[in-house]
């Protein structure tokens, strides 16, 4: 998909509006990936609102979001990035042979205990 | 008093004592709990991205049975909670998504009405902390408890509303009614590292251990949680204070803790 076309459906499938951002970095300060990540919260919004798609397709942040939502929350402009991170992660998840973990990956991941939550829940986060 | 109730996929198997002590205990309390017929999974965690649409059918037809039966829908797992809550929001709010999602209901559309407890709401909101204190048998007295909210049952709050988001207080109220003592610390509403366990276990047991430290130094001797994914994160990264569910608290207070067969 081509550039301005992939910019436009992602802030369209997350339902962000990412002109409201005032940069304050709020959701970065308060991100608890933010170690993990190269790109924080407050950069995939930029990033998406200029249209810079590609590194954050490629970035490996995109697996290292909790989905917690303290980010949607804390945000003093309501702009939600947690959902522009989604919307960027399953344009990348949704392309052929590229899910981000398979069947054959868990068996090695799990023991005895595991819940199944946390199964069904990577899967829905890392595949399609 | 009946209510519908979806334990979800966890419940029925590793955390087998969060749903038989959260029907134990709520039959003590004058409410019985009616397991929907035919669930399925609510797929543990909420896509938000709008044209998901098969991801949210099970919760769509969860409610939609509660609907059938005219009765309100009770939930206990923090993750089942959030995935059914934010879908009957998005059905509520979000017209194109509800239309798209009704064309897979073959027997009539989903209006978004159905009313949805957590478990928590349904004492608080429904029973009452006093009708708990009356029924109390084995008091909790001394017991240093910290609640664990993780971010489910709180966020996002235009959709949870559950309590306030960065002060809450209904578990602590529960943990009061019991008799114990509640330990307020200040991760008690901070994620664990949920599914990134799977993609980075050493990220995660960084998330927990921040979170169950933070209890301890707050002189916790038990935390208590009602999602299965934060009990198996904290215990799993070597949490020095012991981690149960709120319901396994509860029936332990109401004294039915050793009726229960299941582990
Ligand atoms: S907290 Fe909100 S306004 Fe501030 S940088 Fe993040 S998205 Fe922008
Ligand atoms: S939802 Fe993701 S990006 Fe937002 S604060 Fe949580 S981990 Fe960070």
């Amino acid at each position: 998909m081509e550039n301005k076309n992939l910019r436009d459906e992602i802030i369209r499938r997350s339902g962000v509006n990412p002109t409201k951002c005032m940069r304050c970095g709020k959701c970065t300060g308060t991100c608890p990936a933010f170690d993990e990540m190269e790109y924080h919260p407050h950069q995939f919004v930029y990033m998406v609102e200029s249209g810079d798609i590609e590194p954050l397709l490629e970035s490996k942040s995109l697996y290292r979001c909790l989905t917690c939502f303290a980010c949607v929350d804390r945000c003093p402009r309501g702009v939600e990035p947690a959902k522009l991170v989604e919307a960027v992660r399953l344009a990348a998840v949704r392309q052929q042979g590229n899910n981000h973990m398979t069947a054959n990956d868990v068996p090695a991941k799990i023991e005895e205990d595991t819940p199944q939550q946390l199964i069904v829940s990577a899967f829905r986060k890392y595949t399609k | 008093m009946k209510f519908s109730y979806f334990p979800g996929c966890t419940l029925k198997n590793k955390a087998k004592d969060l749903d038989e002590y959260a029907r134990k205990s709520a039959e003590v309390l004058g409410v019985t709990l009616e397991e929907i017929e035919d669930w399925q999974c609510c797929g543990g965690v909420f896509t938000t991205s709008k044209d998901e649409i098969a991801t949210k059918l099970s919760s769509v037809r969860i409610l939609k049975a509660a609907q059938a039966k005219e009765q309100a829908l009770v939930t206990v797992c923090s993750a089942c909670h959030n995935v059914v809550k934010q879908t009957n929001y998005a059905m509520q709010n979000d017209s194109e998504f509800a239309d798209k999602v009704n064309r897979y209901m073959d027997d009539g559309i989903y209006d978004g009405s159905t009313k949805i407890y957590h478990y928590l709401e349904l004492i608080r909101d429904v029973i009452g902390y006093d009708k708990v204190k009356e029924k109390v048998v084995n008091s909790l007295a001394g017991k240093k408890v910290a609640a664990y909210y993780g971010c489910l049952l709180l966020r996002p709050n235009t959709v949870m509303r559950m309590d306030d988001p960065e002060n809450p207080t209904i578990m602590e109220d529960l943990i009061k009614a019991l008799g114990a003592e509640a330990v307020v610390y200040p991760y008690r509403n901070e994620c664990c590292g949920g599914y990134v366990r799977m993609e980075n276990t050493e990220f995660a047991e960084k998330k927990s251990n921040t979170v169950s430290n933070s209890a301890k130094l707050a002189g916790a001797d038990v935390i208590v949680t009602a999602c299965p994914l934060c009990k198996y994160n904290l215990e799993k990264s070597g949490s020095e204070i012991p981690v149960v569910y709120i319901t396994e608290l509860l029936a332990d207070a109401l004294g039915i803790k050793e009726d229960n067969n299941g582990k």
